[in-house]
Formats: structure tokens, sequence, C-alpha cells
């Protein structure tokens, strides 16, 4: 998983509420037995027009948010189904980092596992980024994950809270399953009580 | 008591083989895994690129459901190569790490959720997780069931664990008792309507009072299914006696002095008198009316009665410009009747509404009726065992003759992932759990709403109240 540490770009806003995963990666792009190719299926029927041309009024086709590295989304983005691959797609098109109100739990997770950070701001806070970062000028943010700020192009300094565990499995790129794997024994022994006082199971 | 515990804190105390810090991380032991083979294929790659076994095969039921076709005539090789990839390298991932599997032929396949509870592979007190969002569903048997994504089903493939922290607690208790024609369906959607499509998020919510007690096991399944809709990481009830009745006939409940224990454990899953809730919500349901959606997210819902709403009278302007942006989607305007919406699809299915009682409660409506003749009209029953219960009973007979497609079990038209997909501009009366922008098929229309009430529109051809549809004697 690559580290997250300090990270500049551009930061989309897409405001609307409930983006749920079936837009941010539709069902036709879900048939792959690997994590290839999803860029070209995030956001498909917002970026693209019935003519299979680029939508020119969608947020990440215009110049200043092409490469952006950043959404600033509204309240429950990533809610619906579980599937990762809307994950895999962001991070695909390079977007490595998210900021909203709240996310829905799965997404949230599937985010964490892939090195995504996704942050939780309060809404006046939401706002205000918003507000900076939805002028092409001053587009450019950098997100401090060691420091726990977001710095926007007009100076201002926004801190957010995050759990340690999220933050140093984030800065450090751990293999989360090496890491709950050194507990096997401690795994073991916890399975061979629990099957015998549930038998059943 | 001296430290009451909440239903959900007993579940996870139970299962915490560590804390791991003192923000409430813990290792969370998982006692069952369903696995299907769209979310599950880089899982395996994952354990594969990594020469890692899985950790207990026994705990993992395979069934393919996401991509098959449900065409009446069963077929074992899949329509589209994406599809029949996805279905052979399921079928190498469970015969190499030693899974079982439900095929696509399989007496017992189905959608995932139908199929576990069916087989009996859950029960009262366990920890369960899929990947797939609708695994909130085994609530209702007094499990606890949540949804993960791939990069943790690799995770819990390898180990049976998954870091996981602990979610706030919300009970909602359900008073009153349900009039003729109102279902579990529609108490679920009065409570997303109510609490707004995140009104969970980061809640674990225990169902509880007198409307869901008088529930049956199967109904229950649909509010703890949909509660992930109102962004619940879990939902749950505590198992009572009708859920031991349900489980004891299934092929893998416990047998003999084995059932006795696990029902004496079972009868002490329940919050403890006086445990603390972080939030409480009390719902009345004596005068629900049947409940359907008008727009794209599942908060966007309203009695069958009303009307569609004004974004004009909305206060918060990014509610407001959802809304808009919902009935420009769904091609609806401000004031209109809901029952004068037409429709040009009818489904009946999923995992939230295609077990035998609600296919009961469809025959009921369409017995002895016509499917109006510009609607196209499908059940896919939840699986194969469902199907052929109906053809016993003689329901498949009455869907048959009223004009409905009777098909084969998968997920189908609930997410489209398989060859039912709608087209630009349809509309369709849907059993189903997600109206999403697309999910039925891009630029497709979908409004939830109990199968009843799918049943009622179907032969109408528009949104129907179906507390006033006449029945046949």
């Amino acid at each position: 998983m690559q580290p997250f540490n300090s990270v500049c770009g551009s930061a989309a806003p897409l405001l609307a509420s409930n983006i749920d995963t079936d837009v941010i990666m539709p069902k036709q792009f879900l048939k792959g037995i690997d994590r290839k190719g999803l860029d070209k299926g995030l956001f498909f029927d917002l970026r693209f027009l019935e003519s299979g041309k680029l939508n020119p009024a969608f947020i990440l086709n215009q110049p200043a948010w092409t490469d952006a590295a950043f959404l600033v989304v509204g309240p429950n983005f990533g809610c619906g189904s579980s599937r990762e691959h809307a994950v895999w797609g962001l991070k695909q098109v390079g977007i490595r980092a998210l900021i909203g109100t709240s996310f829905a739990g799965i997404f949230y997770d599937n985010c964490q596992r892939n090195g995504v950070l996704a942050i939780q701001v309060s809404e006046a806070q939401l706002k205000q980024i918003a507000g900076v970062i939805s002028v092409a000028e001053t587009a450019t943010i950098s997100v401090n994950l060691p420091e726990q700020t977001i710095e926007l192009a007009d100076g201002t300094l926004i801190a957010f809270e995050i759990d340690q565990l999220r933050k140093q499995s984030l800065l450090l790129g751990l293999d989360a399953i090496g890491a709950t794997l050194q507990r096997a024994e401690q795994i073991r022994s916890f399975e061979a009580r629990h099957l015998s006082e549930n038998p059943w199971l | 008591m001296n430290n009451p515990k909440t239903l959900y804190q007993k579940h996870i105390d139970s299962h915490t083989v560590c804390p791991l810090d003192d923000q409430g991380h813990v290792l969370l032991y998982i006692d069952r895994q369903v696995a299907n083979e769209y979310t599950s294929p880089q899982a395996f790659s994952g354990m594969r690129e990594t020469g890692r076994k899985v950790w207990r095969p026994s705990a993992t039921l395979s069934v393919v459901d996401h991509v098959n076709p449900t065409a009446p005539i069963r077929i074992a090789t899949m329509p589209d190569a994406g599809g029949a990839r996805q279905v052979s390298y399921f079928e190498e991932n469970c015969r190499d790490f030693g899974i079982e599997l439900f095929d696509v032929l399989d007496k017992r396949q189905g959608i995932e959720h139908v199929v576990a509870p069916e087989q009996g592979f859950i029960m009262p007190g366990m920890v369960v997780a899929a990947g797939d969002s609708h695994t909130t569903t085994y609530g209702a048997l007094g499990a606890f069931g949540f949804g993960i994504g791939t990069s943790e089903i690799e995770h819990l493939l390898a180990s049976q664990t998954l870091v996981y922290k602990r979610l706030k607690t919300m009970r909602v208790i359900v008073n009153g008792s349900l009039g003729a024609g109102v279902t579990s369906k529609d108490i679920i959607m009065a409570l997303i309507e109510k609490i707004g499509a995140s009104g969970a998020t980061g809640y674990a919510i225990e169902f509880a009072g007198p409307a869901i007690d008088d529930l049956s096991v199967e109904a229950r399944m649909t509010i703890c299914n949909m509660a992930v809709e109102a962004g619940a990481r879990g939902a749950f009830m505590a198992p009572d006696d009708k859920v031991f009745a349900y489980l004891q006939t299934k092929p893998r409940a416990p047998q003999g002095k084995m059932w006795e224990q696990a029902v004496a454990k079972w009868r002490g899953l329940h919050s403890d008198e006086g445990a603390l809730f972080d939030r409480e919500i009390t719902l009345d349901v004596g005068d629900l009316e049947p409940m359907v959606t008008w727009g794209t997210s599942p908060d966007q819902a309203a009695a069958v009665g009303g009307h569609v709403p004004d974004p004009a009278t909305e206060p918060d302007p990014i509610l407001r410009q959802g809304m808009q942006r919902a009935l420009d989607y769904m091609d609806l305007r401000p004031g209109m009747a809901l029952c004068d919406v037409v429709i040009s699809h009818a489904f009946i299915g999923s995992c939230t509404n295609a077990r035998i009682e609600d296919l009961r409660d469809v025959a009921r409506v369409v017995r002895g009726k016509r499917v109006a003749a510009h609607v196209r009209a499908m059940i896919v029953p939840g699986s194969t065992l469902v199907r052929n219960q109906a053809e016993d009973e003689g329901l498949a007979q009455i869907f048959l003759d009223a004009g409905f497609e009777w098909r084969q079990s998968g997920c189908s038209m609930c997410l489209a992932m398989n060859d039912d997909v709608l087209a630009p501009g349809d509309r369709c009366a849907s059993s189903t759990n997600r109206n999403f922008e697309g999910r039925q098929g891009a630029g497709a229309r979908t409004h939830l709403m109990s199968p009843a009430m799918v049943a009622a529109a179907a032969i109408t051809g528009h949104l129907t109240d179906v507390r006033y549809f006449p029945l046949e004697a």
C-alpha cells in the first residue's frame, strides 16, 4: 500500500449528498477478476455524455480539476453497495484523499484499506474549504497527515481528527493482514475456547 | 444488574480476540462468511499472491448469485465473458481453498442472504461478515451481520478476524400493530424516511417493541436487510421462540442435546434491563400507510396516498438541490399524486423481499387478475428452494396465469449486474432496496415498495394503494 504523508494537489468539489457507489462505479465495470481498468468506469454516467464524449459540465473534466488529488464531498458519500471497485477507481485516477462531513461505513473502511485518506470535517469547515477550492485559481490544497492539517490556497490551516490506528497504518502503508497474522497464536487460542463454549459453531 | 449490556456489546465482547487500542478498536473473531462471485475474486488473488491459506474454510459458504441469468430455463454457462470469468474463477478458488460452493445448478442456489438463513448456516449469537452490504439481514436471527469490502474479505479469509471499531448503539422501538396491507417493508421505509439515508451512520441498530415481536422471522429480515439504507453498519433483534422455531427445521441447525444447549444460551441474547443506548427512537406504526419512494435515495419516500413533494419548500439548500435533481431524474412534477405515476415494469425479487411469505403476499393480490398490458412484470424468487416451494404451493401458476414472468433465482434486476437490465426511461415498481440513479439500468427509474404493492401496481399499471385493491374472495 502506498504510504500517505503530505500530499499537494487540486481539490474538486462534489457536494451533492448521498453520492452512492453505483454512481461512483456503475455495474458494467464490476465484471473483472482483478482491479484493472476501473479508472474508465469512475463516475461514468457523470463524466460522459450519451454520445460517449466527455461531459464538459462535470467537475473532473474541467482544466483546474482534471488531475485532482482530492475530492471535497457532500454528506454520506459512498453509501450503498460494498463494492471496493469504487475506491480502486478513485485511486486509479489519482485521488489520494476525500474531505467530507460523513462517509458511509463500508466505503470508509475500504478507503482506509487502500491508502486513501477519508477526512471528516465539520459542516462549517466543509463550507469554508468548498468556498475556496471551487474557484479554479485557488483549487490547490495540501493535506499533511503527520500534522493532521489541510492547508488552503488562501493560507487557512484546518486541523482534522483521525484515529491513531488508522493514521499509523496510512503513514506506513502497512499490510494489515500481515500485522494481524502476527497474532495467530492469540487467534488460535481464542478460537479453541470459543468453539468449545459454542460447539454448534 | 451491575453492568447492564446491550445486545451489541454482548455480540462484540464475546467475539473480541483482543483490544487493539483504547479508542474502541478490537480484533474481532468472525464465525461465518458468505462469499459471492463478484466481490471475492481479488481477495482470493491476494491469498494466492502471498501464498496464504484460508484460516477456517468451513466458516465460509460460497454462492453464485450476482451475475447469473434468471431465464426460466436454467443454464450453467454465463452469457457474457465477464460473468463467465467470475463464475469460473470463483469455482477454481472454492476448489483450491476447500470452500463449499453452491453453483448455479445447485438445488440450494439463490441470493446469498436468502440461502444462508434457509440452510441454517446463520444462528443467533454469531458474528457474520460478507462482501455485500445487505449482510445486515442476519440480525433478524439474533446474529450480528455486516458488509465488508474485498480487502476485508481477504483479511477474513486469512485470519478469521477483522480489525474492527466499535459502533455507537441505537435502539428503535416499534409500537402499534400494522394495518392490513401494511408490511415490515413499510416499517423500514418509514424509518429511513424519518432519520435519513445517513441517519444511522456509525450506529448498530437494535429493533425492539411489540410491532417487531408480532412479525414473522422473514418479515424481520426485510427490516434488518434495509437498515443499511439508513447507514446502519449492523441491525439486529433479540432472538425469540419464533427464531428458534424457524431454525430448528433447517438443514444445518444443531440436533438433539446440542440444540437444547444452544437454545439455552441463545435465550440470554438480549439487551439487559437498564442498558444504555447512544440514541433511542420510537416509531408508532398503528397508522402507517404503505410507502413508496419518489426519488433516487431510499429516504426520498412517502405514503402512497401522498404527493410528490416540492423542493421549493425544503429550507436546506443541499437537500433542496438533491430533491430537484431526483425529480429531474425521475421525471416527476411536484404536487403530482403518487398513485398517478404510471409504470412500465414491475420487479419482485432481491434479498430484501423474495422469500416465500413475500411470494404468498403477491399471489393474494394477483390471483385471478392480469398484469396491465403496458407492463412487463417479473418475479425472481430469492432461492431455488423458494422457487420450488412456490411451485408446490401453486403460487407459480397464479403468477403465470396473471402474466408474470416466473424466473430462476439470483440478484437479477435489483442491481442489474446480469442481463436483467432496464432501458433508459423505463419506470419500475420494485420490491428491492435501492432506488439510486442507474441502479436497475442507466437512465432507468425505480420506485421501492413492498412486494404486495408491486403486485398491485403491476395489475393496474400505476402506483396503487394495495389496501384498497379488490382481492378475489
